[in-house]
């Protein structure tokens, strides 16, 4: 954790007696694509508008490749592109003239801002449509515009707010792919904030829980689900051919072998859940008692899972001890950092 | 889009970054030359949106249509001795262009007292509100710019836009006066007229800056064009009744007063009068197109007694003029400024 490209410390932002963001502390290091997931209404664009300096904190300081956001944001600006949500596109101009404009903005000089601005028209894969009005795009012609004109400043971080809102998933997976490759390359930064978990999984090195304006938890997402699982870490569902017919006994076998917590059966598939993985132990034991397998698949808990247990557990947190969940934060902090 | 990976690897990663070099290396110097300041981008986009919109083009073609129609009655009545006021001064002549008429139509400088509004408010009215609606504020916002360049910027190019209509205006009525009546300018009518001009402008631009602050203020564009449109009419034609009403109701009846006081009354009513933008622009514009007037006010006879029946020089006539042109600056910084004020530190969300 050095040199950090985006730093927050202690970032609070009230809305009158609501709180939007509570005493948010991240750190993303350079190169890394961090994806802030969150249900509505979380603080994630806030997060972010308190980034680019478009808003200003109650408390806390942001700082963006070494600036201030709030007291430097246009030093801020000149570093980041920024993709909101729902952005809109100057209509009456075609898409390349929206793209020239904000290239010039950025202080692009004019002998090559035209030439820049058709070189990532190519790039999103806009090249046909160029010479279109802004305002006959489509949602995901639009989105794949706001990248190329997030590319056009040549960032060193990438803040997306919300990039997937809108496009079927065929199109979501390119962007993202293309988002990936992008950060690879060049080493970009990125921030993604999304709600849609399985896509953000796909591309994010790291993971941010956000819920009501705090950050519960972040980290790798496997160890997200490691820690969190650990009860039922391992899950392995093996289908057999034919039903099992005398349960009890395989049942008693299978308790035997060290780790395994609890079996489940449903005609032919066997859960077993066990604190190691010993799938190839489940195997050979089926092997030897001559059942045919079919099928082995080890149980993935997926950010839908680790997002369901976080929501359940600030639910159940706020109904007993009100709003305060500091004990429950810290605790959990605590845990991350080891 | 069939592969993006080899999209990048070719153009991207190469081309750009080598780009991206070459302006780094080849010096800060080629750079600064070439760049523009982003304020300068804004404004050249937004007067090209401005010449381009519809909106633009009808108000052209509405104050061209006045403008047309007052010159023509004016022209067909130079020569009549009773339209014209009984200036004596026989010089002159393309004031009298701008300001003679026949009572079938006002002069234009009249006619420009409340369409310089209607253009003020239709150039300004939807300003911020309908780029925030939009979402390309937000864009434009998280560009490396200065919120008080986009507000300033906001404000100067439909400036640029009035100040070449106006100019073109007065420099096509001076040129076609010269065709028709072969009389040649003189200096002090040339300096008049560009006076008039710098006046008109900064009428427009004091509903304009209303406008913009409106547009600040107001998220949905209708209710801010609707507002400043309700302000205008309240100041050209409630307010002089309000004021009458109050006027009629407070002060004693003029039948009993002295002269001094009925003076000093009057002095009062006008002062209140000159609230409204509207009265200030007619009272500068009339005392710098007609150099006969040599006061705003009512004058007594001893004020009278000496003066000698001779046209005004132009800077008496500036002199004159001074307060109502501080006056419309003031209240153009003013609406500016409480825009600047509500702008600035506003979160902008789409």
């Amino acid at each position: 954790m050095k040199n950090p490209v985006i730093e927050l410390i202690g970032l609070t932002k009230l809305y009158g007696s609501l709180k939007a963001v509570d005493n948010l502390n991240l750190e993303i290091t350079k190169g890394e694509i961090y994806g802030l997931l969150g249900p509505n209404g979380a603080g994630k664009t806030t997060t972010i508008l308190m980034m680019l300096g478009l808003t200003e904190p109650t408390a806390g300081t942001v700082s963006v490749c070494g600036y201030n956001a709030t007291s430097n944001p246009v030093a801020v600006k000149q570093k980041v592109g920024y993709m909101p949500d729902n952005m809109g596109f100057y209509d009456g101009m075609n898409a390349l003239d929206n793209l020239i404009y904000m290239g010039r903005l950025n202080g692009i000089p004019e002998s090559m801002v035209k030439e820049r601005a058709v070189e990532l028209m190519e790039l999103v894969g806009l090249s046909k449509a160029m010479d279109k009005k802004a305002g006959t795009y489509s949602r995901g012609m639009k989105q794949r515009l706001g990248l190329a004109e997030v590319l056009i400043k040549q960032p060193d971080v990438i803040i997306l707010d919300e990039p997937t809102l809108g496009i079927d998933p065929a199109g979501v997976k390119e962007f993202l792919t293309l988002i990936k490759e992008l950060s690879k390359q060049q080493n970009i930064t990125v921030l993604l904030s999304s709600h849609h978990l399985n896509q953000v999984q796909q591309v994010c090195d790291r993971v941010g829980i956000f819920v009501e304006g705090r950050l519960l938890a972040s980290d790798h997402i496997d160890k997200l689900s490691t820690h969190l699982f650990s009860r039922e870490a391992h899950v392995v569902i093996i289908t057999l051919a034919h039903p099992l017919h005398n349960i009890e006994e395989y049942n008693q076998q299978l308790l035997k072998v060290e780790g395994v917590n609890a079996i489940e059966v449903h005609g032919n598939t066997i859960e077993i859940s066990c604190t190691r993985n010993a799938t190839p132990e489940f195997v050979r034991f089926f092997v030897e008692k001559d059942q045919d397998i079919m099928g082995v698949q080890r149980k993935e808990y997926g950010l839908e899972e680790i997002y369901q247990r976080y929501f359940e557990n600030t639910l159940t947190e706020n109904q007993t001890n009100g709003k305060s969940g500091s004990i429950f934060q810290r605790s959990f902090f605590k845990k991350i950092k080891k | 889009m069939e592969n993006p990976v080899v999209y990048f690897k070719g153009l991207f990663s190469k081309k750009l970054k080598s780009n991206a070099l070459t302006v780094a290396g080849a010096g800060n110097t080629m750079t600064h030359r070439q760049q523009i300041s982003p304020f300068a981008v804004i404004v050249r986009k937004e007067i090209g949106d401005h010449v381009r919109s519809w909106r633009f083009i009808v108000l052209l073609v509405l104050i061209v249509l006045t403008f047309l129609g007052s010159m023509y009655v004016s022209l067909t009545n130079l020569t009549n001795p009773a339209a014209s006021p009984a200036v004596p001064d026989n010089g002159l002549l393309y004031l009298k262009i701008l300001t003679t008429t026949d009572g079938s139509l006002p002069s234009f400088h009249i006619f420009m007292s409340f369409l310089g509004a209607i253009l003020g408010i239709g150039l300004g009215f939807d300003a911020v509100n309908s780029e925030q609606q939009n979402g390309t504020l937000i864009r434009l916002l998280a560009q490396p710019i200065y919120r008080d360049n986009f507000l300033l910027a906001k404000f100067i190019s439909p400036l640029i836009v009035i100040s070449a209509l106006f100019l073109s205006l007065g420099l096509l009525m001076i040129g076609g006066g010269m065709v028709i009546t072969g009389v040649s300018i003189e200096m002090v009518e040339v300096l008049r007229i560009l006076t008039f001009i710098i006046l008109t402008v900064l009428y427009v631009g004091f509903w304009l800056s209303l406008s913009i602050l409106l547009s600040v203020k107001f998220k949905q564009a209708t209710t801010s064009a609707l507002t400043a449109i309700g302000i205008w009419l309240f100041f050209t034609i409630f307010y002089k009744i309000v004021v009458n009403m109050v006027v009629k109701a407070f002060l004693p009846d003029p039948a009993f007063l002295s002269q001094t006081d009925i003076l000093d009354y009057n002095n009062l009513i006008l002062g209140f009068l000159r609230f409204s933008p509207g009265q200030l622009y007619t009272d500068a514009t009339t005392v710098l197109l007609m150099p006969a007037i040599r006061s705003l006010g009512p004058l007594t006879m001893e004020q009278m007694a000496g003066a000698i029946p001779a046209p005004l020089s132009f800077r008496e006539s500036v002199l004159i003029v001074w307060p109502q042109m501080t006056g419309l600056i003031a209240a153009t910084v003013m609406c500016f400024a409480i825009s600047y004020y509500w702008f600035m530190r506003r979160e902008v969300r789409s």
